[in-house]
């Protein structure tokens, strides 16, 4: 017989560990009573209508949806075209993009949030403009890395120089040939760009607070009022993960492929 | 030096606009007003003397250094052994496991700390279990405290580790085991004197991000426990957001002080990486 080893061990006991409270809000948002007893006394579906028909909940999700889809394309619109310059004619400036890339990666979002509101505060801009200005900034390390990996894996610098000897102009040959090429690798990023944002709650909550409810925080109102509808929003944010968790991997699977079977 | 062809300008401008704007500035404003009194005015250190003098801050310190340290050394301890368990399934198996580690990697924050209270809180399926068996852990457990809070922090830590260490593993070849055993190894020895010496500065490297991490963690203890647990982050918070008693100059200095502990962990990261591998080499 064999025996159980350490790794397998501590392997089950870490998946134990990670399926377990999400297992437990699954059925927690599914539950009629559940106050005394150890397992739910009924399944019902009711939390959920009525999360869904809350107006609350759908603004407070749109808004997150706004916030994270709108800073995701303007962060993939500015930062983008930037790492290809800065790859392409000048990659002496890649230093200095790795330290702030490093920087923004170090700085936690509780200490962004001082600097940020001494410098913005009482400036009449919206504050929720200036969070998405630091979400831009936050995003930096996944979508440099991204376009970084994809631009190397093309060799753009040489696509690059073949396109302009055949008459095109850099733009023409960036829109053209560049973009195409890098999309998909561009996508998967602002997947991660767009789930990161949607998780956010530090920034929003110190620097806009109530006057801006995104999921996260109509999720923290709700802690103390319903359990079973704190668990409802709960799965739906999981759910809404998981898709997007499934599209990153499809769409890296499948760049996978392409480069397998040129 | 080759010429700037304008296209470089066009782009790279809006892009370090909006570092200098959204980062540096900020930083630095930060760092400035935290030589600022209440209120502005010129230069002085008091908001340094205050947190170093009042035993409320400096204990926040020790409890988010504790925290960090603790649920970073359980996770990486068990997540250690949990990637080693991964490398060995079958390729496509492994890949599985690394997404729903990845998607649990999302379940941060105010989600997860509900998650916990919905096992461990007031009438948490756990507790309520242990009531049924005739255990009452009130007292010496309750999820609103430091051991629960600890429980939380591991949970986030673990796949991160997963995440960070799994690449670690395709450094030791099997040819290695191969060879130990063929010279008379046993596998302890060979992870003994020879794995675990390869993994090692990566596993410190990976201790100290976790480390930060849970440093700068704020979601999760806020959620549970609202303003009332005393480590930095939530101090910071309360400083700078707090409508009747905002006092951002002190939450300055609190931050960089915590923007301190952050790069020692750094450097003492880089230092002792390089360390080992000099040691190896």
């Amino acid at each position: 017989m064999k025996r159980i080893s350490l790794p397998s061990l501590s392997f089950a006991l870490v998946m134990l560990y990670l399926f377990l409270p999400v297992a437990a809000t699954i059925l927690y948002s599914l539950a009629t009573e559940w106050n005394s007893t150890v397992l739910p006394e009924g399944l019902t579906g009711k939390w959920f209508a009525e999360l869904y028909a809350d107006p609350r909940f759908l603004q407070a999700f749109g808004r997150s949806f706004l916030l994270s889809f709108l800073t995701t394309v303007v962060a993939v619109v500015i930062i983008v075209p930037a790492v290809f310059s800065i790859i392409v004619y000048a990659p002496r400036m890649e230093r200095l993009v790795q330290i702030l890339v490093m920087l923004t990666y170090a700085v936690p979002g509780v200490i962004m949030a001082v600097g940020l509101i001494r410098t913005y505060s009482g400036n009449g801009i919206p504050m929720v403009i200036i969070t998405a200005g630091a979400y831009l900034v936050g995003l930096l390390p996944y979508l440099y890395q991204g376009t970084r990996n994809s631009l190397l894996a093309m060799q753009a610098r040489s696509l690059m120089e073949a396109a302009e000897l055949l008459g095109a102009s850099h733009w023409q040959a960036f829109v053209r040939i560049i973009v195409p090429n890098i999309m998909s690798g561009i996508f998967v990023s602002s997947l991660l760009s767009f789930s990161i944002l949607f998780g956010e709650f530090v920034l929003i909550n110190i620097l806009v607070g109530g006057r801006y409810e995104t999921l996260q925080m109509y999720l923290y109102a709700k802690l103390s009022s319903s359990g079973h509808v704190a668990s409802a929003i709960t799965v739906t944010y999981f759910v809404l993960m998981a898709i997007i968790t499934g599209l990153v991997v499809k769409f890296t699977r499948r760049s996978f492929a392409r480069k397998e079977v040129p | 030096m080759k010429r700037f062809v304008s296209m470089f300008w066009v782009t790279t401008i809006p892009f370090f606009a909006m570092i200098a704007l959204f980062l540096l500035v900020p930083l630095l404003s930060m760092i400035g007003g935290s030589f600022q009194a209440e209120g502005g005015g010129g230069f002085t250190i008091s908001n340094y003397r205050e947190i170093f003098s009042n035993p409320y801050y400096l204990q926040a310190f020790e409890n988010s250094v504790l925290i960090s340290f603790l649920s970073a050394l359980i996770g990486i301890v068990v997540a250690v052994f949990a990637t080693y368990a991964i490398t060995r399934f079958p390729q496509a198996l492994q890949q599985r496991v690394l997404v729903i580690t990845n998607l649990t990697s999302n379940f941060a924050g105010i989600p997860l700390a509900f998650a916990f209270i919905v096992l461990l809180g007031n009438s948490g399926l756990f507790v309520l279990l242990a009531k049924q068996l005739g255990i009452d852990f009130g007292q010496s457990f309750t999820l609103y405290s430091w051991s629960g809070l600890t429980l939380v922090y591991i949970y986030f830590q673990l796949p991160l580790a997963v995440m960070l260490l799994y690449p670690l593993y395709n450094a030791i070849q099997k040819q290695w085991m191969e060879a130990a055993e063929l010279l008379g190894a046993s596998p302890w020895e060979f992870w003994l004197r020879i794995g675990f010496p390869v993994l090692l500065p990566g596993i410190v490297g990976t201790f100290s991000i976790l480390f930060a991490n849970a440093m700068g963690a704020y979601a999760s203890a806020y959620a549970l426990t609202g303003s009332n647990y005393n480590l930095v982050p939530i101090r910071i918070g309360a400083l700078v957001s707090g409508d009747i008693f905002a006092r951002p100059e002190l939450g300055s200095a609190l931050a960089v002080l915590l923007g301190l502990t952050l790069a020692a962990a750094l450097i003492v990261n880089e230092w002792l990486t390089r360390k080992i591998r000099r040691d190896l080499s």
